[in-house]
């Protein structure tokens, strides 16, 4: 099997040098025999990458642990589904997951984009191919990059698979961050297609807007999970600890989100056309920078692969498609001549320029906290960190800007607001702002940014609602239809626009639950079984903790301690929450890997109960536990899965509203009908 | 005023909010990051360093971990081969702290003046044994 991966590696090398130098060099645009052929290559390429990933799933299903990644990384007690997740649990699996999606993406690129498209289809294929070519290059001549090598020997058991990875998270969170990360490379793509084949005007925006929604997509999602991930293994009770690898998957989240925004003002008024560019370069590059990132050892991280040299090919990957784009960019500058000119501050396109700003503002400043250890050490010669206190005092004012602006931007008109737009749409969510924070301020809650955050989330989520409601009602008014149907049409005909709004509902979420993480309380104890301890939760309640003991047993792969409380709030027994202490094993029953811990949790849409079993030192029923409270933290997985339906529904494809001309234009009772509709056709 | 100078202002009020916390943020919560010799040998020549808060990285001297069960307590040695000093850190430390194997700690906290370094943090990096290179069995057999 290994010579079968080996050998496609190699042919998929070839055929996307192939296609990469046709697409950049060959006349195809006088002979489309020739782009067809670029495009074909792509397909190949895929083609021979899947035969590389099954060859690789093969070695780990039948437990060839003389490939050295097999035995790494898997043993023969791996439960299976964990034997998938090997796939991509190592440095060298991962790339290998990296090449296949990227070249899955490209093939799809080329067979989803419509023909309207067709002379940037082969630009698009040589920058995919060209990214595919590093990708490779870096598997095949890199030091420890390639999955398929084998040992001199063949073990009688692998090593098996980390135990912090043994979890549900885990199957999830990877592929899904990397899908966000690798299908950023298509939108780049189109971009440089753009600006190679000088075809600037907004063809190229519609092409890959959807590509650019799925990257988003996908980072969000795999961003949620890796929060998840790390409250419910990691042990610490917090979901973001501001870790290099963390901030670097959050980097072209941030430029990200500000493209979706501006390339509205692009497709709506002709603006920004330059910085819509520049965002895409950027995203693509700080997609890139992440995965130096996690894959160098460049920044000490608890998330990051084992250090290696290949990190050196990423830097020079990152600086060489740096400058070529940027260079690429400048070129064409005069052909990106904005079409219109920014009328006044108080409009649509002002509130999205600050958001912009705004959000490119904390990508640069999470990218300069990143990086602060290596500046400080190369100016000063003395390493310098900032943790988290630093991220949240520069990220927090900053957000809650951005908080406001998300309930400012849907609302206010587009060119010019006139005073009566202003107050039509401002009235009822600054009204609800003001309720919220005077209410909370009367429960009680006390701090200026918990107050703030709780009521810019009442006044964006107020917008959402006076949309939806307005819109509802236009068309019970003018269809003299039911309330339901109104709302579904509404929103099966404006999908993006309603789509979006959902997304910012699954945003004031996260907000919600950012700012509860404020409250969290926690200490430490060490218990004698049936021995008793309180905790108070930020809203008032008593629990009362008694530990049952610890009872230790064999599981699969594991040797388990499991410790139990049993819980009582305010007089009322509520159950029982168990953590767990887990010492893996191979098959032969001997140890593997450090001891890991399984958190215990109980939560509600308030607060979380949040366990930890740390041990019992002197080996007996003694425990030691750390217990926190959390509140608020559902909020964010039930954002994740706001967001993630909202985005779903901006991307479905299709639908009534690209059915007929008539359907298009009609009219909305005041409702802009979205100029990219029509452009659409 | 044209919108378009208006709006530059507006962007320059944004980029110099978004330094001026970046600048402050890092004045008032930057750490120093040492090696142990670099600690030592800064605290020599001035003296002020025992007063911020430092992150030091460096391996645990083995068998040097005392616990203080009742208290919670735990000292211990940190060395990086040329300088070291003793760490007290109350509190839970993680899983992969202990002295079975050699491991890499970073203690944030302070440096005292009675020389030992009160940590606010432990946190320990996995022993690397995991990512050891395979060895052929045959060769450590033939060696003994």
């Amino acid at each position: 099997m290994t010579l079968l991966g080996q050998f496609t590696l190699w042919a998929a090398l070839l055929i996307a040098l192939w296609t990469a130098g046709l697409a950049f060099f060959a006349p195809w645009q006088q002979r489309p025999a020739l782009a067809t052929s670029v495009t074909r290559g792509a397909y190949a390429a895929c083609f021979a990458l899947l035969v590389a990933a099954f060859a690789l799933w093969r070695g780990i299903f039948t437990h060839d642990f003389n490939i050295e990644y097999v035995a790494s990384y898997t043993a023969r007690n791996l439960p299976e589904y964990y034997l998938i997740t090997a796939f991509w649990a190592g440095q060298k699996g991962s790339l290998l997951f990296w090449v296949v999606v990227l070249s899955i993406f490209g093939a799809l690129a080329q067979a989803l984009t419509s023909q309207r498209h067709r002379d940037l289809l082969p630009y698009v294929a040589g920058v995919t191919s060209t990214v595919l070519v590093f990708f490779l290059g870096v598997m095949l001549f890199g030091d420890g990059a390639n999955p398929f090598e084998r040992l001199s020997f063949t073990p009688p058991d692998g090593r098996g698979l980390n135990p912090q990875l043994q979890n549900p998270g885990m199957i999830a969170h990877p592929p899904t961050l990397y899908l966000g990360y690798i299908s950023i490379t298509i939108p780049f793509a189109f971009a440089i297609a753009a600006l190679l084949a000088r075809r600037l005007d907004t063809g190229w925006i519609i092409a890959m807007r959807k590509w650019a929604l799925a990257s988003w997509l996908f980072l969000s999602i795999g961003i949620t999970i890796g929060m998840w991930w790390a409250y419910v293994e990691l042990g610490w009770g917090g979901v973001w600890a501001w870790d290099p690898v963390e901030n670097a998957s959050l980097h072209p989240w941030l430029t990200l989100t500000a493209f979706l925004h501006s390339v509205m003002i692009q497709e709506k008024r002709g603006m920004l056309k330059r910085w819509n560019v520049g965002l895409v370069i950027g995203t693509f590059l700080l997609s890139i920078f992440g995965t130096l990132i996690t894959r160098s050892g460049a920044i000490a991280s608890v998330h990051s692969f084992t250090q290696s040299d290949i990190g050196y090919f990423f830097l020079g990957f990152l600086l060489v498609s740096g400058i070529l784009s940027f260079t690429l960019l400048y070129t064409r500058w005069p052909d990106l001549e904005p079409d219109a000119q920014l009328e006044s501050l108080v409009s649509r396109e002002a509130a999205f320029l600050f958001n912009n700003l705004a959000l490119v503002g904390i990508a640069f400043s999470v990218l300069w906290g990143t990086l602060f250890p290596i500046l400080s050490e190369a100016v000063q010669g003395t390493k310098i960190t900032v943790g988290p206190a630093f991220f949240n005092r520069v990220n927090v004012p900053l957000g809650l800007f951005l908080l406001f602006l998300t309930g400012v931007g849907p609302l206010i008109a587009w060119r010019k607001a006139s005073i009566a737009n202003l107050r039509r749409q401002f009235i009822a969510p600054a009204v609800g702002a003001l309720v919220t924070g005077t209410a909370l301020f009367a429960l009680g809650l006390r701090g200026f940014y918990p107050l703030m955050a709780l009521a810019l989330a009442a006044f964006a989520l107020v917008t959402v609602a006076q949309e939806f409601g307005r819109g509802v009602r236009a068309r019970m008014r003018l269809h003299n239809e039911h309330a339901v149907l109104a709302l579904s049409r509404l929103i099966g005909r404006n999908r993006r626009r309603y789509g979006g709004y959902i997304v910012h509902v699954g945003i004031v979420c996260y907000f919600v639950a950012f700012t509860g993480m404020a409250f969290k309380t926690e200490k430490t104890v060490e218990l004698n079984p049936l021995e008793r301890t309180t905790i108070c939760s930020p809203y008032g309640y008593d629990y009362t903790l008694t530990h049952q003991g610890v009872s230790q047993y064999a599981a699969l792969n594991r040797q388990v301690s499991a410790a139990t409380l049993d819980v009582v709030r305010d007089g009322v027994r509520v159950g029982t929450i168990k953590s767990e202490k887990r010492q893996h094993v191979d098959s032969f029953g001997n140890p593997t890997f450090e001891p890991s811990t399984e958190v215990g949790i109980r939560s509600n849409l308030r607060e979380d109960l949040y366990v930890v079993y740390a041990g019992s030192p002197d080996g007996t029923e003694r425990a030691q536990y750390k217990i926190v409270v959390n509140p608020l933290v559902a909020w964010f997985w039930i954002g994740g899965g706001v967001l993630a339906l909202g985005g779903i529904l901006a991307m479905w494809p299709g639908g009534p509203q690209i059915r007929t001309a008539r359907h298009r234009i009609e009219p909305q009772a005041g409702y802009h009908v979205p100029l990219s509709a029509v452009a659409q056709r | 005023m044209k919108p378009g100078a208006k709006f530059a202002i507006g962007a320059a009020v944004i980029v110099g909010c978004v330094s001026l916390l970046i600048v402050e943020g890092v004045r008032q919560t930057g750490t120093y990051f040492l090696t142990p010799t670099q600690l030592v040998e800064r605290v020599r020549t001035d003296s002020t360093f025992h007063d911020v808060g430092l992150k030091v990285s460096a391996k645990v001297v083995k068998g040097s971990i005392v616990r203080d069960r009742a208290a919670q307590r735990i000292d211990f040695k940190v060395s990086d081969g040329g300088a070291g000093f003793p760490v007290t850190y109350v509190g839970l430390v993680p899983d992969t702290f202990t002295d079975a194997n050699d491991i890499d700690v970073v203690v944030e906290g302070k440096f005292g003046r009675d020389g030992v370094f009160h940590a606010t943090d432990v946190i320990a990096k996995c022993g690397s044994r995991y990512e050891a290179v395979w060895e052929e069995p045959t060769k450590t057999l033939t060696q003994r």
